[in-house]
């Protein structure tokens, strides 16, 4: 058997020879690496919407090579080497767990740029970027504050790590500047994408009394519970009102493509850096709404009167007026964190392991 | 009613041919299928079916991606050949990788490769113990080891979760689960190849299949066990007559294929990732599985199906890099090769008639 489809790949080998290498050479290379596939809803799609806007900016000036459904092991080592053995000159790795597998290839290629979303190590040709996904939970907070009649509010987490606990404590931030009654209750659901566990979580929140929910999940489970359940929620990632028209009040958009434009312009002029941050977990490139790589989605299902002061909390962080961890600040269980008039720094968001004032329950260690 | 009867005479005639009719209709098939999604033909198929040998490093790396397949593969071979099926190749290779990675842990200056051999042996030991609970509970309670197999398997992935997320993890990893990086003796190096360098990612655990296939070959061919084996898979009553030991005979084969699994996760972890994170292996058990049959249960036949399965999936990767052809597209043809081979292999062997039922 063997000996036969050896024959039948020399024979289809010589039949085809003539269609290799037919690429053109004079465009920008782009490569991406997809942890799923893009589908209509959450992390990986919107690493496609942004995909899809340097395509609409620079058109025929890039081509575009993407793979989807690359496992975070060996699978990603080889797909990432081979998309810079094809000749992309820019790579693009959208998950965590490719941060190894990214660095590895990198070494391997010193004159190819890597862009891996989310992780900390870098070199000189591996960047970083991430969003500042808390600035949007505040948002949350405010809004879940004014709208809720319960005081309950539910909460999806994925894993207990800094990243996720920030965005309950910027949550709970938001929350109490304008409802000190209501209280934030987590779940965690030990997975980024299961809408069978979110959809369970959600359910059990709305049992114990929530009428708003929130998540750092990545599905459109929650939200489609809450709308049978006459509970309204908040769309991760991207906007999610298609699930769930009446149950959505925003979304937290994840808008990674004017970072992608921006890397992309920086290679083509020759004056691509890895950029200048400060060197702790979130990489050189932590842009939040300010720099319009988190954007909220249209307010619905609320009142004027919230919806204006969203706008206003969501224009305050913009401006950078309104900063999301001043002091005062308080730990749950009452121990202070930092007194009036400081301010906590990146480094120290990236250290949390607490929950503040408003949220119930302690992080699981 | 279809009826399958056993061919008295097979012809090696089709024998040879019907695994090139299947790929043919596959080609053909999916051909049109290419066609109705207006993706260029000709060069869709060679993205799929040859790209993946068209260069040295492309074809060291189907090795790679092949090599944890055939290992638990072969293993399989024990039990499926004994008509135990043991379902749960994934979760004794997860739980085989726990043990071994965490015993490296251990010795975190280690740079002999004592380490690496010790971790090869409680790998396996690891793997086997996972199985040998399939195992008792069959022999002596006689529950279905189908199910038990299957279930342990999500014991074990949340099994490994826990660990890397609590007593394993690394300090400095900002609260991601992901363990210490393995001491250097406990990782398995690439093969630097005289004259050419590195290949892709191939590294020295591949070449145990080397050794793994003539192995179980002579094993499961020439030995009294391996025959004792086979019989138990062909009749029980025959082994029963012949006074073979049925309960021993399924205890070992389980031990044996779980600890050969345990084997497989620990060259895939050492040489690929070189520390434990939540998710060490990628649906491997499962897909071994398939391998197992399409290699018809022989040594090496099991490195052929191996080599066939990772190749698809290479092929799926370029087609998508180069073509843009979605993950889906590909995946039925992959779908098609397995069926289209399996089918002709069916017709070769019986024959099918159709008998009308009263």
């Amino acid at each position: 058997m063997y000996k036969n489809f050896l024959k039948i790949i020399t024979f289809l080998s010589i039949l085809v020879s003539p269609f290799l290498f037919t690429s053109a050479y004079a465009k920008t290379k782009v490569g991406f690496v997809y942890l799923t596939t893009p589908g209509d809803h959450g992390w990986t799609y919107a690493h496609e919407l942004g995909k899809q806007m340097v395509k609409k900016e620079f058109g025929n000036n890039v081509e575009i090579s993407i793979v989807e459904n690359v496992p975070e092991g060996p699978d990603a080592t080889r797909v990432i080497r081979e998309l810079a053995k094809q000749g992309n000159q820019i790579i693009f790795t959208t998950s965590f767990g490719y941060m190894e597998p990214t660095l590895k290839v990198a070494k391997e290629f010193p004159n190819v740029k890597f862009e891996h979303m989310t992780g900390y190590k870098r070199t000189k040709n591996v960047a970083t970027g991430n969003i500042r996904f808390y600035e949007g939970r505040y948002v949350q907070g405010v809004v879940a504050g004014l709208m809720t009649k319960t005081n309950k509010i539910g909460y999806i987490g994925a894993y207990p790590i800094s990243e996720v606990i920030m965005g309950i404590n910027a949550f709970a931030q938001g929350l109490r500047s304008v409802n000190k009654k209501a209280t934030i209750s987590v779940i965690w659901a030990n997975t980024w994408y299961d809408p069978v566990k979110e959809a369970d979580a959600a359910k059990v929140h709305i049992a114990e009394g929530a009428d708003i929910l929130a998540q750092h999940t990545d599905s459109p489970a929650m939200l489609q519970i809450a709308e049978k359940n006459g509970a309204l929620g908040f769309g991760q990632s991207t906007d999610m009102s298609a699930f769930a028209p009446k149950a959505q009040l925003f979304a937290s958009v994840n808008n990674w493509g004017p970072y992608y434009i921006k890397k992309i312009k920086q290679l083509k002029d020759g004056k691509w850096n890895t950029g200048d941050g400060p060197d702790h977990w979130s990489g050189n490139t932590w842009g939040g709404l300010s720099t319009n790589m988190l954007t909220l989605s249209k307010f619905s299902n609320m009142p004027t009167d919230v919806a204006k002061k969203a706008q206003a909390a969501h224009d305050g962080i913009k401006s950078g007026k309104l900063k999301i961890f001043a002091g005062p600040l308080k730990t749950n269980d009452g121990k202070e964190i930092i007194g009036a008039g400081k301010t906590l720094d990146d480094g120290a968001l990236w250290g949390m392991n607490y929950y503040l004032e408003g949220v119930t329950g302690k992080v699981p260690k | 009613m279809i009826e399958f009867t056993p061919r008295k005479i097979q012809s090696s005639f089709w024998a040879i041919l019907s695994p090139i009719i299947s790929i043919a209709i596959t080609i053909f098939i999916g051909s049109l299928i290419f066609k109705m999604l207006s993706y260029p033909v000709m060069e869709s198929l060679y993205q799929v079916f040859v790209s993946p040998f068209s260069r040295p490093d492309r074809i060291a790396d189907i090795f790679v991606k092949a090599c944890p397949l055939i290992i638990i593969g072969l293993g399989l071979i024990f039990c499926f050949k004994a008509n135990i099926w043991n379902i749960g190749a994934e979760g004794q290779f997860i739980f085989g990788t726990l043990c071994a990675g965490s015993f490296a842990l251990l010795f975190p200056e280690t740079k002999t490769y004592t380490l690496l051999f010790s971790m090869f042996i409680i790998g396996f030991i690891g793997g086997a113990i996972w199985s040998s609970i399939p195992a008792i509970l069959k022999v002596r309670l006689n529950v279905n080891e189908i199910l038990v197999s299957l279930m342990l398997v999500y014991v074990a992935m949340l099994f490994i979760d826990f660990i890397v997320r609590g007593p394993l993890r690394d300090p400095m990893s900002f609260g991601f689960p992901l363990s210490k990086v393995y001491p250097d003796g406990a990782i398995i190096s690439k093969v630097d190849f005289p004259f050419i360098g590195f290949l892709g990612q191939f590294h020295y655990g591949i070449f145990i299949i080397l050794i793994l296939c003539p192995l179980i070959g002579f094993f499961i061919n020439k030995t009294l066990p391996g025959f004792q084996i086979k019989i138990l898979g062909s009749s029980i009553r025959a082994s029963e007559f012949a006074g073979f030991n049925k309960n021993k005979i399924t205890f070992y084969v389980l031990l044996v294929s779980g600890g050969l699994s345990g084997v497989a996760g620990v060259i895939e972890v050492s040489a690929n990732m070189g520390r434990l994170q939540p998710e060490v292996s990628f649906g491997y058990g499962f897909t071994a599985i398939i391998v197992a049959f399409l290699g018809r249960l022989n040594p090496y036949g099991v490195v052929i199906a191996g080599i066939i399965i990772a190749t698809a999936k290479l092929g799926a990767d370029n087609a998508q890099m180069v073509l843009g052809i979605p993950k889906v597209v590909t995946g039925i043809f992959e779908g098609m090769l397995l069926f289209f081979l399996l089918a002709g292999e069916t017709i070769q062997k019986y024959k099918i008639s159709i008998r009308k039922e009263n």
